[in-house]
């Protein structure tokens, strides 16, 4: 369980947040959607307490991984994983494994970060907060570098995790991987939570914050794994 | 690698204690315990210090060009060790002049510490560096201006040059702890640093208390780098260079790194410091040039080839 109540956040004489309120429990995903500078990444960070005055968290059981994360030196993408392990101060190699494999990653482990693709980069970087094994992942844009079938793979992982009983909140862009995925959608606009309903009764909402129309598209596409 | 570094300093000691002013051979028993081993000792502990202090920096500020110098903590030890010359402490009790350098370095961390703010960033502590540096420089040059006789000018001016000739046992005795604790402050930051290669947010989120670690870093090194900078003067480039000689070797993990750089500090100055007592059977030199001229001149075209590379 992680939540946060009546959240009000100022940065640099901006209201980011205007009394948010969010709460999800083990076996949620919720998606955090909303236009750009709605406050969806403020508010993840103020969920994993590294904003003044929040309440800090325990490292062992949150797990945050911020938006375009990236690392300084050109570590392998084993060490970025193992980095996961800090929290519980130990190198364990089991859940390193566990979580390389389950990110999709385990055949470049000893490749550098920087000398592989943007989407892999980003699975090496998801696999660091698996291999935390926290209760509760807070992820901001985890598929933003990755091609269809990959967003789909990291999507469905996130479900599974959450149905196994962990608590999965995820700042997304593309809005369709949320009405497929997410139990639960939270619409961000301007700093306020506008709505925080289920995918098939969020449509509207989602609607009128981004200006767009709802529609039935009939024309080809590109459809998810089965 | 550390077993290779430890092969190599096993082959540099001896060579140390049997190589003097362009001489090589065994030396009286004087000379060797008054001269070469505090020399050899010297060489050690400053070039590790200074090797570990550029390691931990370029991995608590996340940049490739991070020294000890950048921080200004070897500037405010030279100017404190400058200001014990210069109203001549120096001359009639020499522990004055480490004294000086150390308590210059101790000033120049708080004002380092003070100006990066209640909860230090990478930026900010740099910043404050660059601040600090200029100040001590600024002071240096009217100590320069200032100076009461030339003699003190020339005394001045070749010990800012950085060296480890004629250093006595006693500065060794002083400077060593003080070495050495910066090196256990040092050396125990690993884990923070490798958690700060993702970012100071994400290694808060790990639970790594990112402000207490930039400001050990700086503690740390103060003590490591600023105490042979009192003894030796400044000695440039080394805490650069070091990592960046490691990396392809060790791999760019920043706490794995740390170890391995303070061997290889010791060993790069301990070489530099041969090369320097032989120079005048190669060149045509009258008397050893100082080392911190020899590292500046290796280091500088170094420097400009890792800028190169970073900047495309």
């Amino acid at each position: 369980m992680i939540g946060l109540s009546d959240l009000t956040v100022v940065l640099g004489g901006h209201t980011v947040l205007y009394d948010v309120s969010l709460a999800a429990g083990p076996g949620e995903l919720v998606a955090l959607c909303g236009p750009n500078g709605a406050g969806k990444s403020t508010l993840l960070r103020a969920l994993a307490g590294l904003l003044p005055d929040t309440p800090t968290r325990d490292p062992r059981r949150v797990a945050w991984l911020e938006q375009g994360a990236r690392s300084t030196w050109g570590l392998t993408v084993e060490q970025v994983a193992t980095l996961g392990r800090i929290p519980h101060r130990d190198r364990a190699a089991a859940p390193v494994t566990r979580a390389l494999q389950v990110c999709g990653i385990d055949m470049l482990r000893s490749a550098r970060v920087d000398r592989i693709s943007g989407g892999e980069a980003r699975r090496a970087m998801l696999a660091r907060a698996f291999a935390t094994e926290p209760d509760v992942f807070l992820l901001d844009e985890p598929t933003a570098d990755l091609d269809p079938a990959a967003s789909h793979a990291i999507m469905r992982l996130l479900r599974t995790t959450a149905d196994i009983g962990r608590t999965v909140i995820v700042v997304l862009h593309a809005i369709e991987l949320a009405l497929r995925y997410a139990h639960r959608i939270v619409v961000l606009r301007n700093g306020r939570v506008v709505a925080d309903l289920p995918p098939d009764q969020v449509l509207p909402a989602a609607a009128a914050v981004f200006g767009l129309p709802i529609g039935i598209d009939p024309s080809p596409r590109l459809l998810p794994p089965c | 690698m550390i077993r290779w570094l430890v092969m190599l300093l096993a082959v540099l000691i001896p060579i140390s204690l049997l190589t003097g002013d362009a001489t090589l051979a065994l030396p009286d028993n004087l000379i060797f315990w008054q001269l070469r081993v505090p020399r050899t000792m010297l060489g050690l502990l400053i070039g590790g210090g200074l090797g570990l202090s550029g390691a931990v920096l370029q991995g608590a500020l996340r940049n490739p060009l991070a020294d000890p110098g950048l921080l200004g903590i070897t500037g405010s030890a030279g100017l404190g060790a400058v200001i014990a010359f210069y109203w001549g402490f120096a001359a009639e009790f020499p522990p004055t002049l480490l004294a000086g350098g150390l308590m210059g370095a101790g000033i120049g961390a708080a004002f380092l510490l003070a100006f990066a703010g209640r909860a230090p960033s990478g930026p900010s502590l740099i910043l404050a560096g660059v601040a600090v540096s200029a100040i001590a420089s600024a002071l240096l040059a009217l100590a320069l201006a200032l100076a009461p006789n030339p003699f003190a000018l020339t005394e001045i001016t070749y010990w800012l040059m950085g060296g480890l000739a004629d250093r006595p046992l006693s500065q060794v005795e002083m400077a060593g702890p003080v070495i050495l604790l910066g090196g256990v402050i040092l050396l125990k930051l690993g884990r923070g640093l490798d958690a700060l290669s993702l970012g100071e947010d994400a290694a808060r989120s790990l639970g790594i208390p990112v402000a207490a670690t930039l400001r050990m870093a700086a503690i740390g090194t103060t003590c490591a780098a600023g105490a042979g900078a009192a003894v030796a003067g400044s000695i440039g480039f080394i805490g650069l260079v070091v990592p960046h000689l490691l990396r392809p070797w060790v791999g760019e993990r920043p706490g794995a790194l740390l170890p391995a750089a303070a061997l290889a500090g010791g060993a790069l100055l301990l070489a530099a410091d041969i090369l320097v007592r032989l120079a005048p059977l190669m060149l045509p030199l009258s008397t050893a040039p100082p080392v911190g001229v020899l590292t500046a001149l290796l280091g500088a075209p170094f420097l400009v080839a890792i800028a190169r590379r970073s900047v495309p």
